[in-house]
């Protein structure tokens, strides 16, 4: 199905988000759609799918125009939209949740829809156990059966925003074959990243947003210091410069620590971590990177062994402990578990600081400027774009911290602020204490890490300093090899 | 718009909904709605004792709204508002009946707000322990702890603290004049009572708008998760503020006994905890509103004590009129809620 947007419009108030987008898309291709956060991409694709109403402009599918005023018209229409997270229900099998949600033609002959499922499945070579529970399954896995229930409603147009986040290279390279097989029938993809290496694996032609306009576009093969070009303002920078410094005094002990959670637990883990590492948790998202955070930030308590805090056991210490000495802790979820939602930019930064009014305006002024969000102090904090966000959240940490456990500190940002960010952590805070961060991307572990700490199953299975690393070994500790 | 205008505009499609929701149901039983509105407005309004006497419902009101604002704020649904009021009312009177021949009646009145005070926000407490230690939702707690509250003040009546000779549901007997709280020729309404009020809003307006503490309570009420890695407990606000909350409740039950009732009667809350409940929803959970709604609510109390006299109506059109008030109010807020997200939001 060939998709056509014509001069799309969107506001959010006085934020003129979508400035006249213009997209063609040829049926039985890939297109990508790349660009910086916040350059409304994800907007567009909400458009597309009737999720946010657009305020001028409009859309074609076949050359027909249509409406796609709500999500249920959109889909109707053929468009279907594979989310970054699963939008699925755990608590049913896999089958049930293929069964759900079709209301154009309900079926509940259970068999006839487990062939259906199989037989999908099967055409894409995944393989899925009908029967299994959801929660026993991986993003990844998740995401496969997302994929077939939208084939299986006979989706003509598939969008898919940032696929591969939290999948495994194995999962990733499978999605791949699927969506090429998926095209090949004549189905068109959108797919939204900023993932440059996937867009070019991938798509047959590539759109570029940046700030709200297309400022480009290309087909296969890519030029990517062209598209880099396109994406950002100003060429991204070289490579960060790391200089190891030698590992200072102990920060944060673990001693046979064993905890319960996230899927996985946490069993047997011992480790010192030192001043001056920048230390990297790589591991399958939900391999027990955020418990070992938690525990480390004295949000959680182990079951057995013991932490200590520069030697403090923390035993019957709370979080506000972990503050008082110079800790930060800052969550992937921003805007559940970070980030107060009502709450101004200012109000954020009164709340962190102890300071009146008047002084965390002027604070808030600052790191708007200095951390490049795109908000007013005013600005309600569920306003800002998921970059923006990330980076509030960075700019509120106090400059005489410490230990700064961070749980993927870059998810949702684009190279380019991801690259500055990172270069703003270690300058301020490596002499005087630790870094330690999990993240999604093994490349931006291998990038930024000194020390890489592999998950797998809720054990540590390797404890690597950067000399040490090779890439291969790492991704193969991950899948368990 | 601005949004003061706003505000106002609302109030007053607000009140055309309840004025013509409420003619229709009295033209429905044969009653002029002129005529009705007309006692309602003489009841309250008609002279200073009327008035003073609306303003003797409307201190308790808003102590008891203002006070479930601090729990609202913290994201709590003190429903156990009417026990704290009650208990606090029970406390005034155990300190009252010590004080009968101290010669120090100031000092006895003083300590027994204190001690309403202290009973209200001891009894919140309790539903806030159960919140956070018991896992009991905040609004089975309170609900449970009313009708605890309500027997105990029966059984003080008939028990302990009756009257000599026969105990009876007219309560327990009349505190000496130097044990009320002390008014001036003419007013049914103490001025103390009424300077209290006040000084009470203007403080919960600087603590709520302009103080840390209000801004970490707020904080906690819109993302609990969130605020530990501020550094807060919540557990510590949630507690705070039902505190909070009740002492405000147990002060309006003191003064119900000191400047009104003069001993304990069954009915000591006079319901002004659920109307509290209502005034705050009305408010659209805001300070500025409340002494406002809250006297509006006292004058339709008060005004429809004249009903069943004038008219052979039953007084509880009063209650009908305020009910309708927060429907309405919820639905002009919904449909303005759902008009500012925009369609397919």
């Amino acid at each position: 199905m060939q998709v056509e947007l014509r001069q799309i419009h969107k506001r959010f108030g006085t934020n003129h988000a979508l400035k006249g987008i213009d997209l063609s898309v040829q049926a039985g291709t890939i297109h990508g759609l790349v660009g910086e956060n916040g350059a409304g991409k994800s907007t567009l694709m909400k458009i597309l799918t009737g999720y946010l109403t657009r305020t001028e402009g409009r859309i074609f599918l076949d050359g027909g125009e249509v409406d796609n005023a709500d999500p249920a018209s959109a889909a109707r229409n053929g468009i279907g939209m594979l989310y970054q997270e699963p939008q699925d229900f755990p608590p049913l099998t896999v089958l049930e949740n293929f069964m759900v949600g079709r209301d154009t033609e309900p079926d509940p002959d259970r068999n006839r829809q487990r062939r259906r499922l199989l037989e999908l499945a099967d055409q894409v070579h995944f393989s899925l156990d009908p029967d299994q529970k959801l929660d026993k399954l991986t993003v990844g896995e998740r995401q496969q059966l997302e994929l077939l229930r939208l084939l299986g409603r006979g989706v003509q147009v598939l969008i898919l925003d940032e696929p591969t986040t939290g999948i495994s290279d194995r999962q990733k390279a499978r999605l791949f074959e699927a969506l090429r097989q998926i095209r090949d029938q004549g189905r068109t993809i959108l797919l939204v990243s900023h993932k440059l290496e996937d867009v070019v694996a991938l798509c047959d032609r590539v759109t570029v947003l940046r700030h709200g306009r297309v400022t480009g576009a290309e087909d296969a093969p890519f030029n990517v210091p062209g598209l880099l070009a396109m994406m950002f303002d100003a060429p991204p920078a070289n490579d960060t410069h790391r200089q190891s410094l030698p590992a200072g005094e102990v920060l944060l002990s673990f001693e046979q620590v064993t905890a319960e959670g996230e899927r996985t637990g946490l069993q047997d883990c011992s480790l010192d971590i030192n001043q001056g590492e920048v230390v990297g948790l790589a591991g399958l998202s939900g391999s027990g990177q955020g418990l070992f955070l938690r525990l480390a930030a004295a949000l959680l308590k182990p079951a057995t062994g013991r932490i200590q805090l520069r030697g403090v056991p923390m035993d019957l210490k709370d979080h506000r402990f972990f503050k008082g000495t110079g800790g930060v802790f800052l969550p992937a979820d921003r805007l559940e578990e970070g980030l107060i939602p009502g709450f101004t930019i200012q109000d954020h930064f009164a709340l962190a600081s102890n300071s009146n009014m008047a002084a965390a305006r002027v604070s808030a002024t600052e790191a708007i400027v200095r951390f490049r969000i795109r908000g007013e102090p005013d600005t309600p904090v569920e306003s800002l774009s998921g970059g923006n966000q990330q980076r509030l959240l960075l700019s509120l940490i106090r400059l005489e911290s410490s230990l700064i456990l961070l749980e993927n500190p870059t998810r949702g940002l684009d190279v380019e602020s991801a690259r500055w960010i990172w270069e703003n952590l270690r300058r301020q805070f490596i002499r005087r204490g630790a870094i330690v961060f999990s993240s999604a991307e093994l490349d931006e572990i291998l990038e930024v890490a000194d020390r890489v700490l592999v998950f797998y199953d809720g054990n540590i299975v390797r404890d690597l300093h950067i000399n040490e690393l090779d890439y291969q070994d790492v991704a193969a500790a991950m899948t368990g090899r | 718009m601005s949004r003061i205008n706003r505000y106002l505009a609302d109030t007053l499609l607000i009140l055309v909904i309840v004025v013509v929701f409420t003619s229709l149901l009295l033209l429905l039983v044969g009653a002029s709605p002129h005529e009705a509105f007309g006692h309602l407005i003489s009841g309250s309004f008609g002279s200073w004792s009327k008035f003073s006497r609306v303003l003797n419902v409307w201190i308790p009101l808003t102590l008891c709204s203002i006070g479930l604002l601090y729990a609202f704020r913290a994201g709590l649904w003190n429903i156990g508002v009417e026990g704290q009021v009650v208990l606090g009312a029970i406390g005034t009177v155990g300190v009252l009946r010590l004080g009968i021949d101290s010669g120090y009646p100031m000092v006895t009145l003083f300590l027994a707000m204190l001690a309403a005070a202290a009973l209200g926000g001891g009894w919140a407490l309790v539903a806030g322990w159960l919140k956070i230690r018991g896992g009991v939702h905040e609004i089975f707690a309170g609900l449970g702890l009313n009708f605890v509250a309500m027997g105990i003040v029966l059984w003080l009546i008939f028990g302990p603290w009756k009257r000599p000779g026969i105990a009876s549901m007219s309560g327990t007997e009349v505190f000496p004049r130097e044990l009320w709280f002390p008014t001036l020729e003419g007013w049914r309404v103490s001025p103390y009572a009424i300077g209290i009020a006040i000084l009470l809003i203007l403080a919960t307006s600087w603590i709520l708008n302009h103080s840390r503490f209000g801004l970490n309570l707020k904080a906690v009420g819109h993302n609990p998760r969130a605020v530990v890695l501020f550094g807060l407990s919540p557990q510590r606000y949630l507690l705070i503020a039902i505190i909070i909350s009740g002492a405000l409740a147990g002060l309006a039950g003191g003064l119900q006994v000191s400047g009104i009732y003069h001993r304990l009667i069954p009915a000591i809350s006079s319901g002004y905890g659920y109307l509290g409940l209502l005034v705050v929803m009305l408010a659209n959970f805001r300070l500025l509103p409340i002494p406002f709604i809250a006297l509006f609510f006292a004058a339709l109390n008060v005004g429809s004590i004249q009903l069943p006299m004038m008219m052979q109506l039953d007084s509880s059109l009063s209650g009908v009129i305020q009910g309708a008030c927060v429907l309405s109010a919820l639905l002009v807020f919904g449909i303005r809620h759902l008009r500012s997200r925009g369609p397919g939001n």
